[in-house]
């Protein structure tokens, strides 16, 4: 049975939906208080669950980066261990450096919070291996701060390397704009293909009769 | 002393939030507005009376909390 360590802030609220969505796929999970310095033995995966750590003080993620846990977090990353970070988890791991790039405030600066479809760019890796290429997604969004930024330069190395994940898309699989990230990027992933960050909430779109259930084979592929 | 940081987007990083403002001065029919971006301010009371030592300290901070350097530029005013 896979093992998957899901962190808690102060003000993280997506922490047992992800406990859930793991169970439901037969794992078993260990809740970490970010206090604790040390992620548990014979992890498989740590998620970086999405809510409002800290209350979005400074800026999303800001805050958190410096929790003792998340000196651990880069240790397991750095080592090869699976990262994945939803929403403000997504936030988080930019900030300390973990993914490339910045979320900055929605352009249009309201808090978005609805099904979207996704375009799935890269599935050459773990985490979207389980769904095909250009295959359109239907997954929850709830942010304020998803708009991605990176620099030209940084852009292409990520355009080289595969490493961006999903866009926001119509239901033909077009781009489109929803929080104003550069090349409608909703996910990305680092160059060693370990650590994970999107926008949209996979832990959300479990079962059809809620509206979706592609999260299953988004989060299927992690624990593959 | 007091350090004050000011953060801003860097230039040729939209800036949402100055966007907004902008297209409300337009509404209130305030002209002469050509650009406005948004940025924060921390105000910071210092120990320290070394002017030197303590601009380092807070560039220190700046780089590592304060501001996102990815996308944030910032300045320091001792006074």
């Amino acid at each position: 049975m896979k093992q998957v360590a899901i962190l808690q802030f102060p003000g993280t609220n997506c922490d047992l939906d992800t406990k859930y969505a793991f169970e439901k796929l037969g794992c078993s999970t260990t809740i970490v208080w970010h206090k604790d310095s040390s992620i548990p033995s014979n992890i498989d995966l740590v998620v970086v669950p999405g809510g409002f750590s800290y209350g979005d003080y400074l800026r999303s993620g800001a805050i958190a980066q410096f929790s003792p846990i998340m000196k651990a977090v880069v240790e397991y990353a750095n080592a090869g261990g699976k990262v994945l970070g939803i929403c403000n988890g997504f936030q988080i791991l930019t900030e300390i450096g973990l993914l490339p790039g910045a979320l900055k405030r929605n352009i249009g600066l309201h808090f978005i919070s609805k099904f979207q479809t996704l375009k799935v760019i890269n599935n050459n890796n773990t985490f979207l291996q389980k769904c095909n290429k250009d295959e359109v997604l239907n997954v929850p969004i709830a942010h304020a701060d998803g708009n991605y930024y990176i620099d030209e330069v940084a852009f292409k190395a990520l355009e080289e390397n595969e490493q961006i994940l999903l866009r926001y898309s119509n239901e033909k699989g077009e781009p489109i704009v929803v929080n104003g990230s550069v090349t409608s990027i909703a996910g990305v992933c680092n160059k060693s293909k370990n650590v994970f960050g999107l926008m949209p909430h996979p832990e959300r779109a479990l079962e059809t009769i809620l509206g979706s259930s592609d999260g299953i084979k988004m989060l299927e592929g992690l624990i593959a | 002393m007091k350090a004050i940081v000011n953060i801003f987007l860097k230039e040729g990083v939209l800036d949402p939030q100055g966007k907004a403002i902008h297209h409300a001065l337009d509404a209130m029919n305030f002209e002469g507005v050509e650009d406005v971006r948004m940025g924060k301010q921390i105000v910071l009371q210092l120990t320290s009376t070394n002017k030197e030592e303590a601009l380092k300290e807070v560039e220190k901070m700046a780089e590592e909390i304060l501001a996102n350097t990815v996308i944030e530029d910032y300045t320091i005013e001792l006074i």
